[in-house]
């Protein structure tokens, strides 16, 4: 029954590149989460009326988080090749893949940090102030566990842009599914190919999803 | 305990400089319970959050007990606030922790280890009558019981000094009773100095010993809340007493009578401490050829004494009534004949 729908289709294959597809998308979240929640933060703080306002901090950090956000990704691959190969010594492989995939998410991310912090009510980070509390006190008790659910629905949508710049990232030789679909389905005039591909796809997404809202909603007390 | 000496708060804006709080000067003495009142941009806010360094003053000094707070910074100053605790308007609880979680936070913050929070919150969470509770989030609470947790709250780290920020004006009018005798019940039972800043008379009125009036920054009046009531000086604060003995009606229903009764008098006692527990009414009765008819009348208890204010309807002979008039003046009554404006 498979068979006949995708003939064409090497399983063994398949789920190589499905596992190059997921390794890449889940070390590039977990980094893309922590820096991007740093960068959030940096952003938050040092904005107006904040803990550590501070003009040219804010102003370079936004100009920063501007500019890689607005490079399309597949240039950005192409612009960190040189980056890459030092890093890294190659740009062939799922790792190779990872830089661009990070520096392209985090700033992205990183606004998305910035607003959750914003939604915070004001007068719970007075509260804290008032009862003595540091700003790292601040930070790790009162703004994470209070922007929680936002930022968790906030790295569902980055990840799942992330599956889609894996697929991207395919072109320049990091293997995953968008590699397969490319070479083998569209080059090779193999439909079916690249149909099981979208499909897997597909269903990653789903997954990411529904693990996204399941925490999001589990942690939301509000 | 507390002294503010000259205290001045100017904020820049984008057309000039506001001057939030202008040459404030006030003792607030320990065990006290102070009440600041004024509309809203009077400066009260302002100046509260001066006394915990959440704004520093522009000029002049805060002082509590011995702390100059308007000039400490960095880790003296988060040590200093550790004591002076504050409870807000919107509560403003952690909705992520739980109650129990959220009055532990200031523990958490003054390095309290583990089994001693643990303790010390079960006392809080009995103290301020929230038994059962504890594994609840902010969210499954009504107003008055978040300000409940609010306070246990504050009180986690053993305060000298409370300062309640508009505390019941986000409450109805039955939890923010209860919510004031909690406030009376923890100052005679701890001896906590508490500041309060609100809106309300009623407030001032229910728990306050002493108050001071604030308009465009300036204190403008300032003293014992029955001598207040008693003999208001400035218009803004006789607006604010007439908020408690003066239902709205009142000034209505006096204007009524007054067109109704062209020939009588209409009077308004005021009674304060012990003369509102002596007979005048009924001895004004039996000594005059009057008839006496009471319009409207009120008592408010406040925390020196009671004050009540009764309108009555006088009418009789001219030289009777004067006679009368004369005889409640003389029966330390506060006595004042309402005319037509």
């Amino acid at each position: 029954m498979i068979e006949q729908i995708f003939p064409n289709v090497e399983w063994p294959m398949m789920w190589e590149a499905t596992y190059e597809t997921i390794y890449m998308t889940l070390i590039s979240v977990v980094i893309t989460f922590i820096l991007g929640i740093a960068l959030g933060l940096l952003l938050f703080l040092t904005s107006k009326g904040n803990l550590w306002e501070n003009k040219i901090v804010y102003a370079i950090t936004t100009a920063v988080v501007n500019i890689f956000r607005s490079i399309p990704f597949i240039i950005l691959i192409v612009l960190l090749i040189p980056f890459t190969r030092t890093l890294l010594g190659t740009i062939r492989g799922a790792d190779a893949a990872l830089p661009a995939l990070i520096i392209g998410a985090a700033p992205f991310y990183a606004r998305m940090v910035e607003i959750a912090l914003r939604e915070i009510d004001k007068g719970v980070i007075e509260a804290a102030r008032s009862m003595g509390a540091k700003v790292s006190t601040i930070v790790f008790k009162v703004l994470i566990p209070e922007s929680m659910p936002a930022l968790i629905s906030g790295i569902t949508v980055t990840a799942i842009a992330l599956v889609g710049y894996t697929a991207m990232a395919g072109v320049i030789g990091a293997g995953g599914l968008g590699n397969l679909a490319f070479l083998d389905g569209f080059q090779r005039s193999r439909d079916d190919v690249t149909l099981a591909a979208t499909i897997i796809i597909l269903i990653i997404v789903f997954i990411i999803q529904f693990i996204g809202d399941f925490f999001t909603n589990k942690l939301d007390k509000r | 305990m507390i002294t503010i000496s000259d205290v001045k708060k100017v904020f820049k804006t984008k057309t000039g400089s506001l001057t939030a709080v202008d040459k404030v000067n006030l003792k607030i003495k320990e065990g006290e319970i102070f009440g600041v009142i004024g509309y809203s941009g009077a400066g009260k806010s302002t100046l509260i959050r001066m006394l915990n360094g959440l704004e520093q003053p522009s000029e002049g000094k805060v002082d509590i007990n011995g702390k100059l707070i308007s000039s400490i910074k960095g880790g003296d100053l988060r040590k200093a606030r550790q004591k002076i605790s504050m409870i807000f308007q919107h509560f403003n609880l952690l909705w992520s922790r739980t109650v129990s979680e959220n009055i532990s936070f200031p523990l958490e913050i003054a390095g309290v280890p583990k089994q001693e929070r643990q303790k010390r919150v079960n006392e809080l969470i009995e103290l301020v009558g929230l038994e059962g509770r504890g594994d609840a989030y902010p969210a499954q609470l009504s107003g008055g019981q978040k300000q409940r947790v609010g306070i246990a709250r504050a009180l986690a780290n053993d305060p000298e000094v409370l300062l309640c920020d508009e505390a019941t004006s986000a409450l109805d009018p039955q939890t923010t009773d209860s919510i004031l005798e909690l406030l009376v019940d923890i100052n005679k039972r701890l001896g906590l100095t508490i500041v309060l800043i609100t809106h309300e008379m009623h407030v001032i009125r229910k728990i306050c010993h002493r108050v001071a009036v604030m308009e465009g920054g300036k204190v403008v009046e300032l003293g014992n809340v029955l001598d207040v009531f008693k003999q208001p000086k400035e218009n803004i604060t006789k607006r604010f007493v007439q908020q408690v003995t003066e239902p709205e009606e009142t000034k209505d229903t006096i204007e009524h009578l007054l067109n109704e009764y062209q020939d009588g008098r209409v009077i308004k006692l005021t009674f304060v401490g012990e003369s509102a527990e002596q007979p005048v009414v009924t001895n004004l009765i039996r000594s005059f050829d009057l008839q006496v008819n009471i319009l409207q009348g009120k008592i408010s208890q406040t925390q020196n004494g009671a004050y009540g204010s009764l309108f009555i309807h006088l009418h009789g002979k001219q030289d009777e009534l004067d006679r009368a008039i004369e005889f409640l003046e003389a029966a330390s009554v506060g006595v004042e004949v309402i005319t037509h404006d």
